[in-house]
């Protein structure tokens, strides 16, 4: 099978770092710290307090006018989704049908809208708590939920539209109806390793010749109370309450969780002959995807297996894919969302696969700084490794001083450091599922 | 290299039953499977039945690994009940061997897990605060602490059936889960098929397991008014392309299909029970609630999944139908499929077994298309029940409320989320 080159020639940050390729990067460079005590809503009686938000993004502000009304049915990660959509598009240089009309960009389409598809992972979409409540509320009888009241009256208190605020492929529809992307269109639902997940589909889809160009990746907000519990209750949760900024502790010494996080990114992907033709800016090309299971017990709360074997397999099976030998990679992103077990299951991963090579690699660990979003958390470590790669200079670990030597992994500690990256893999895993997936990038060369 | 892709093995939990042949015979009989809710005290709302599964026990599915999944979910139950069932009946046995354990994977629809509502709307009572009016996140954590278990919570994200999957059958290649709502399992069985064919495992264990049959998932499409509420007549309530269809019905279930790669099935002699030789998917990227006007996202799934297969309209016997019973897609279908077939639309059989089973969302897709393939093994097509008033928008030969006798090699499915996702399938006789 003659597969066709894939192209990364677009990326859409959304991450409480900064909103958009320049803010996000910097913020790297600069190795802020966006993880606080939550505002959001008062985390004082839950476990865990710590978080990162993403400030003063509107889906209205990115989306043609008729269609501004819309946001009144977009759960936060949706909005998350419609707003990294129009940095990934603009950064492409892709005249979609939305910046046009907005006057963001002039002149026809530069792209076959039935030949332009997404694939948006998502994660389980929390219910807006607060809007539920009341109605909940006043169907109660003596502070007691009452049923025959929910039927009667209760549920009239909701929108007619509500169910569609928290159908997790909304992300997909509304991005797909501001873009206009007619072509092969998915929603993948994996937990943390749905951005990998999708982009590595996306890929395919276009090496196989069903669409031109992909707008994918993913988004996801964990910043609500129902959301702060099912993680809390996961045991997954740092509770360094009073010191949020050295909370999340990607391989880190004394690490004990992770903090909750929003956001997301979108990137585009593209046939190279179609980038050409277009004189794109090309920041690296696909070369590998891999994908694989666990297979572990499903116990809740769930622990990986302490080898990282699915992790494992995903980068075998991406080095595969791309004909590349572990030695050939320059630069590892990790998923470490600093939980003891996963990250030393990843630890155990990286080591199996890299062998020696793991201590001359250096790795990219993002969490520090941002926690962990679920569903687009993968999509922001993938647009970090394609920004370190083609910039080719590597930011700074937040929280970086604390990686457990006993590991044996080069952090990059401090300030950023030049280093010129041309293979680079980025892992993701879903924190139960046991879904695990591995993207390689490769620097681009005619 | 081209690689086939096959179906080797399938299983369903439905609302008529969790047995391939005996819930056949009943689809062919024309029975509804729509009762009385009884999952939930759904007296009060303004629609009182759905199509739900009965004397489920998972316990006799896993045996003595059952204990080893004790925390599924009613989605993950069925999923791995459907699958046990699937992998038995494409002469599989026990788990993938370790050296082969990468070579097989899932790709499921899977519908996020039912909410722990009891508890649920308990927490959120006791939450509220009715003089500030809003949530106070302190009492309600607290009551949330209280209440709400891991498993419970943890259970409803929609890729844990596709885990318990890949560890019950050692399944350690690729392993996704979709969900485009109501066309997830066919967009999921479209994409495992690609997975095979690009040569990233030889089986793929694929279909789709929903149950929205909770106070939140029937006030949600209640609220949308996109349910049926014939609440006297139920058992006639779900009628599909009829001119007095008033929603559709909510069902639940699954289905599960074994695809394997041609060879790696020919070699070990397994029976192949149908290729899948075609796949379309496209967004209407029109609106949130409404189909475009001209059927454009379901026209270009289909014609893409006809062209795949390199099969023209003509070649098509039968087309599994969306056909939820709602007004704007059973217009907008007939429409599309008026476009795709050309003159020759009337004289394709077109069905909706959502008349007998209801919808079952995410599974939908896996439950009709393993339909399609019976209707290959066996020369007959499933009917649309509670048909009797013709509607001028949908003029198509819908098999109405008697099953028919026809050969049939190739047949097309049909699926349609919210949000303008299309997803297509086409088998075919091997």
């Amino acid at each position: 099978m003659s597969d066709r080159r894939v192209v990364i020639t677009g990326v859409g940050p959304v991450a409480p770092l900064g909103v958009g390729v320049a803010e996000f990067w910097s913020a790297l460079l600069e190795g802020r710290n966006a993880v606080r005590r939550i505002s959001a809503f008062d985390p004082g009686r839950f476990d865990s307090h710590v978080g990162s938000q993403v400030e003063g993004v509107a889906a209205k502000d990115f989306v043609p006018k008729g269609y501004r009304k819309a946001e009144k049915i977009m759960a936060r990660d949706i909005v998350l989704a419609v707003v990294a959509a129009h940095h990934a598009v603009s950064d492409a240089g892709l005249r979609t049908k939305c910046l046009i009309e907005r006057g963001d960009a002039t002149g026809e389409p530069n792209l076959d809208s039935t030949r332009f598809g997404a694939n948006i992972g998502s994660g389980l979409i929390c219910a807006d708590l607060a809007e539920l409540a009341e109605a909940l509320h006043n169907s109660s009888e003596n502070g007691r939920f009452s049923i025959a009241r929910w039927g009667t009256e209760g549920m009239n208190n909701l929108t007619p539209l509500w169910l569609l605020k928290f159908l997790p492929n909304m992300l997909a529809c509304h991005v797909t109806i501001v873009h206009d992307c007619q072509g092969p269109s998915n929603t993948i639902t994996c937990g943390e390793a749905s951005s990998h997940l999708a982009i590595g589909e996306a890929f395919r889809t276009i090496a196989r010749g069903v669409a031109d160009v992909c707008i994918c990746g993913g988004a996801e907000s964990k910043i609500n109370p129902m959301a702060l519990l099912r993680q809390s209750l996961g045991r997954r949760l740092s509770r360094r309450n009073d010191d949020p900024a050295t909370a999340c502790r990607p391989f880190g010494l004394e690490r004990d969780g992770t903090a909750i996080s929003e956001g997301g990114g979108l990137v585009i992907l593209e046939d190279l002959e179609h980038a050409r033709r277009r004189g794109a800016r090309i920041y690296a090309e696909l070369v590998g995807f891999g994908a694989a299971n666990d297979a572990a017990p499903p116990t809740q709360p769930s622990t990986p297996p302490a080898d990282g074997r699915g992790a494992a397999l995903a980068l075998r099976k991406a080095l595969r894919d791309a004909k590349l030998d572990p030695q050939a990679l320059d630069l590892v992103s990790a998923f470490a969302p600093g939980i003891p077990a996963h990250d030393a299951s990843e630890a155990a991963a990286l080591k199996a696969v890299l062998g020696a090579r793991l201590a001359e690699v250096p790795i990219l660990a993002i969490k520090g700084g941002i926690g962990n979003n679920g569903a687009g958390s993968g999509a922001l470590d993938f647009i970090a490794m394609v920004l370190s790669l083609y910039n080719a200079t590597l930011p700074p670990t937040v929280n970086g001083r604390f990686v457990d030597p006993s590991l044996g992994l080069r952090a990059t500690v401090g300030r950023s450091v030049d280093a010129r990256v041309e293979t680079a893999a980025s892992l993701a895993y879903a924190l139960g599922g046991g879904q695990n997936a591995a993207l390689l990038i490769r620097r681009y060369r005619d | 290299m081209n690689r086939r892709v096959v179906i080797t093995g399938m299983g369903w939990v439905t609302p008529l039953g969790q047995e391939i042949d005996a819930v056949w015979k009943r689809l062919l009989a024309g029975e509804s499977g729509v009762r009385p809710t009884e999952l939930f005290d759904a007296r009060t709302f303004p629609t009182r039945f759905s199509a739900q599964v009965t004397d489920f026990d998972l316990r006799s599915f896993l045996g003595e690994r059952y204990p080893q999944h004790a925390s599924a979910s009613r989605n993950s139950g069925f999923a791995l009940a459907a699958a046990e069932m699937a992998w038995r009946d494409a002469g599989l046995t026990g788990a993938a061997d370790d050296d082969a354990a990468e070579r097989v994977g899932v790709y499921l629809g899977g519908g996020e897990g039912p909410i722990d509502f009891d508890n649920f709307a308990a927490c959120a009572v006791a939450g509220w605060d009715p003089a500030e009016r809003r949530l106070d996140a302190l009492r309600w954590a607290e009551q949330a602490y209280e209440r709400l278990n891991a498993v419970c919570e943890l259970e409803q994200d929609p890729n844990s059936a596709a885990g318990h999957l890949a560890y019950r059958f050692n399944a350690r290649g690729p392993n996704l889960n979709t969900l485009t709502a109501c066309a997830a399992s066919t967009q999921a069985i479209g994409e495992a098929t690609q997975i095979i064919r690009r040569g990233d495992a030889d089986i793929m264990i694929s279909g789709g397991a929903h149950s929205m049959i909770h106070p939140l998932g029937v006030t949600g499409f209640n609220r949308l008014t996109a349910l049926s509420t014939r609440n006297d007549t139920c058992l006639t309530a779900s009628r599909p392309f009829d001119s007095t269809r008033d929603g559709f019905v909510l069902g639940e279930g699954a289905g599960i299909l074994i695809l394997e790669e041609y060879e790696s099935a020919r070699r070990r002699g397994a029976r192949m029970l149908a290729e899948i030789v075609g796949f379309g998917s496209t967004a209407d990227a029109f609106r949130v609630t409404d189909i475009h006007e001209s059927g454009r996202g379901a026209i270009a799934a289909m014609r893409a999944a006809l062209e795949s297969a390199a099969v023209a309209p003509a070649e098509i016997h039968y087309v599994s139908a969306h056909g939820t019973g709602t007004e704007e897609n059973d217009k907008l279908e007939t429409l599309a499929i008026r476009t795709v077939f050309g003159e020759n639309a009337r004289n394709v059989p077109v069905s909706s077994v959502k008349s007998m089973l209801g919808h079952l969302i995410a599974a939908a897709g896996a439950v009709e298309l393993i339909t399609c393939v019976l209707a290959i093994r066996d020369g007959m097509l499933p009917p649309t029940i509670n048909y009797s008033n013709p509607d001028p928008n949908c003029d198509l030969d819908y098999i109405p409320n008697r099953s028919r006798a026809a050969r049939v090699d190739t047949a097309l499915s049909n699926s349609f989320g919210f949000g303008g996702q299309n997803d297509t399938l086409v088998v075919r006789r091997v």
